[in-house]
């Protein structure tokens, strides 16, 4: 159906800022009046809606807004005024005027920029454990936020409609580090969190905000596909004071099919982060049919075990259907039970289920006792019982960051 | 702030399914008869036309020179003595029309402003209202850069980007494709003429006709990997694409033949040829050839050899795909 279409002189259409995010109601519209009134409630009006923010820095996104474009800190100098990027695996080689792959990354006469630094799309106060970090700072809130853009392009991504986009694309706000650092600190947030997207391709910005923070006192944390280069992730997640990383499966054919990605880098970089003593979080999405076979969870427990060692916290979350993936059923239950079960009989110590509100492996359990630790109802803590990080019936210590 | 409603819906609802409708029933060869289309299936038809003296003895193409120009191409492509004859064959009355250009190479290397001012002159004596006829690309800004002024509103033709209507909320699909495409091509036009430009591309080889359609989705940085194969084939299959593509005039005033797509004036030259086809596979397979004559003149390796060939361009014409001829047996290049 052909519909009218208004034409605008000097202005973008006045499209909504809010974006479609996890955990609200998924379509635009529905999120929009999620944000406004989750906003409403936590008293957040600049970044949560931008119409009570900065309204006038909505709609009109130039590409060539000076004050989003800041040199990008990983890349190399080729020939003709090409470079080739040293962000992430992927190591686009972008000729002059041409972006990379994540297309918030520009050569512009040989010299590469990032497009987003400040350039915030999506912003919201969310419990942490809607990232999902459940042995970090339990029933605390994180300052969330994103802009336009990912190296990746996974089939089933919840929040395409940022991610898969340009910058210009979508209205933003100017937010620069030291204003997230306030807003964070006036919303009573210990933590900021770069989620929704994908913070390797705003590293600049992360790290800018990360040393912010830092100096008011505020954590960082970070949501991430992992999939960045070693020094880049060395660099940038060193300044991160926990990390999730979003193991999208335990095969290369996924990863190439499915994600437009590769598996060895995100291994690689999980393995660099327990070097760096980093508090890491894995999250696996378990799809229909895709990467769901015993052998599979298996080679992923097994792997985690060897590499990582058992107390670090895996999540298996629930698909739904979304974006280019349309044609699948929601993960069943039992799917998701099985994954765990397999993950456990290998011998991890906190395997949990994500997604599936009321199930009891979204809490945590000692695993020397196995009582019951900290109890979730959705994505609060409802429960928190551990004391000096250890359980309080048996003393067993229980890995994680519990206290501010 | 001036806000233009462009077209009621049930206007544009009516134009449109008349126009799908006709479509249906004529297939991509708009408006030629049985014998024609026939022929048309046989081979692909790419003409050629070129004028040494386009720009004169200074450097700015002569507008008047254009005009002869494209009616010559024009002519020649659909077998008419007159021009304004050639345009009726692609166009009818109460159709809106997209001249889609490309301007990511600012004045250096985008579609020519004179051309394109021909195209919307012969376009209105065909019978095409003015401000029935968009000019577009995805950026105001980058059109402006290339010298084109924004027009929107009045009765004349209108000249903006993607920027000023924004792409549609939903993705449409094909193969390793899934975008969403701008408003300009969806909602305001429902006949599509590409006006792309002849050059190098660093990475898919050359990018000329089929390429062009980068400019009109929303994440065209997502396929560019192995040389943008089958992302532009794939693209190019796209409904609402395929079935409003009637003709593509490609502008090769100026061209390229290393360094692309952004401007180099060090590998550009001045071609002053039009290449006009109805099927895009053809004309980039022969843009392609000239890009290549032009590479063994100035003593630089094949695209094959420089392991950049544009490999897109025999994918779209692949059985999963048959958006043209590749086969260079099958085209019929005509040069006036
Ligand atoms: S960060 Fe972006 S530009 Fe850099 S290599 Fe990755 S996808 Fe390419």
């Amino acid at each position: 159906m052909f519909r009218d279409l208004q034409v605008l002189e000097g202005k973008s259409l006045d499209i909504s800022s809010a974006r479609s995010l996890p955990g609200c109601s998924l379509d635009r519209r529905s999120f929009l009046k999620c944000a406004v009134a989750s906003g409403a409630a936590l008293g957040l009006g600049e970044l949560a809606h931008p119409a009570a923010g900065i309204p006038s820095e909505v709609g009109q996104q130039k590409q060539d807004d000076a004050r989003f474009t800041v040199e990008a800190k990983f890349y190399q100098k080729l020939q003709n005024l090409k470079i080739k990027c040293k962000l992430c695996p992927r190591e686009c080689t972008v000729g002059d005027r041409e972006r990379g792959y994540c297309g918030v990354r520009e050569n512009r006469g040989g010299t590469y920029y990032t497009l987003v630094h400040s350039r915030v799309c999506a912003a919201h106060v969310d419990p942490v454990e809607k990232k999902p970090l459940f042995h970090y700072l339990p029933g605390t809130l994180a300052f969330s936020l994103a802009t336009a853009g990912c190296n990746v392009n996974c089939k089933f991504c919840q929040n395409w409609d940022i991610s898969q986009t340009r910058p210009e694309q979508i209205p933003a706000e100017y937010a620069p580090p030291q204003r997230v650092a306030n807003l964070a600190k006036q919303h009573g947030c210990p933590t900021i969190a770069y989620t929704y997207s994908e913070p390797v391709i705003f590293s600049e910005y992360l790290m800018d905000v990360a040393d912010a923070g830092h100096e008011a006192g505020i954590r960082s944390i970070v949501v991430s596909n992992g999939y960045i280069q070693e020094e880049a992730l060395k660099t940038a997640y060193g300044k991160m004071d926990a990390v999730k990383i979003d193991l999208k499966a335990f095969s290369e054919s996924y990863y190439r099919d499915v994600v437009t990605g590769q598996l060895k880098p995100v291994l690689d970089s999980l393995v660099t982060l327990r070097k760096m003593g980093k508090w890491t979080e894995i999250v696996y999405l378990v799809v229909p049919t895709l990467n769901d076979s015993d052998s599979e969870f298996r080679g992923l427990a097994q792997w985690v075990k060897t590499n990582l060692g058992t107390d670090v916290p895996l999540h298996f979350t629930q698909f739904h259907p979304e974006y280019l993936l349309k044609n699948l059923p929601i993960t069943p239950v039992p799917t998701l039970e099985r994954a765990k079960a397999i993950a456990d009989a290998e011998g991890l110590h906190f395997v949990y289920i994500g997604n599936v509100p009321g199930h009891p492996a979204q809490n945590t359990y000692c695993p020397k006792c196995s009582r019951l630790l900290v109890e979730r109802v959705g994505f609060t803590a409802s429960q928190m019982l551990i004391k000096k990080d250890s359980c309080p019936f048996c003393r067993h210590p229980i890995p994680g960051i519990w206290h501010t | 702030m001036n806000q233009i409603h462009i077209a009621s819906r049930r206007d544009f609802l009516k134009r449109a399914l008349t126009s799908a409708a006709l479509l249906r029933t004529t297939g991509g060869a708009w408006l030629l008869t049985a014998a024609e289309r026939g022929a048309a299936q046989a081979k692909s038809k790419v003409v050629i036309a070129q004028d040494a003296l386009l720009r004169g003895t200074g450097f700015t193409v002569d507008s008047r020179r254009m005009l002869s120009l494209v009616d010559r191409a024009m002519q020649a492509l659909f077998d008419r003595d007159n021009p304004i004859e050639a345009w009726r064959r692609l166009v009818r009355p109460g159709e809106s029309v997209g001249l889609k250009v490309n301007t990511l190479g600012g004045r250096g290397i985008s579609s020519n402003l004179q051309l394109v001012e021909a195209i919307c002159e012969r376009l209105q004596e065909a019978g095409i209202k003015a401000n029935d006829i968009v000019v577009w690309d995805r950026d105001s800004g980058e059109m402006e850069h290339a010298g084109f002024r924004v027009s929107i509103g009045g009765n004349r033709v209108q000249y903006f980007g993607t920027d000023r209507v924004d792409y549609e909320q939903d993705l449409v699909m094909h193969g390793s494709v899934g975008s969403r495409l701008s408003k300009i091509l969806t909602q305001r036009t429902n006949v599509l003429i590409n006006v792309p430009v002849l050059k190098d591309h660093d990475g898919a080889g050359v990018t000329i006709a089929l390429k062009n359609m980068y400019g009109v989705i929303h994440n065209p940085n997502k396929y560019h990997p192995n040389g943008c194969d089958p992302y532009i084939a794939d693209l190019n299959m796209l409904p609402e694409i395929r079935t409003r593509m009637r003709l593509i005039i490609c502008d090769a005033t100026t061209a390229m033949y290393e360094g692309g797509p952004a401007y180099k004036p060090e590998h550009s030259w001045k071609e002053n040829a039009l290449i006009v086809s109805q099927d895009p596979v053809a004309l980039d397979y022969t843009g392609w050839q000239i890009i290549e004559r032009k590479r063994a003149q100035m003593e630089l390796k094949t695209l094959e050899a420089e392991n950049r060939a544009p490999h897109y361009i025999a994918t779209a014409a692949d059985a999963q795909h048959r958006l043209g001829m590749n086969d260079p047996t099958r085209i019929s290049t005509v040069e006036v």
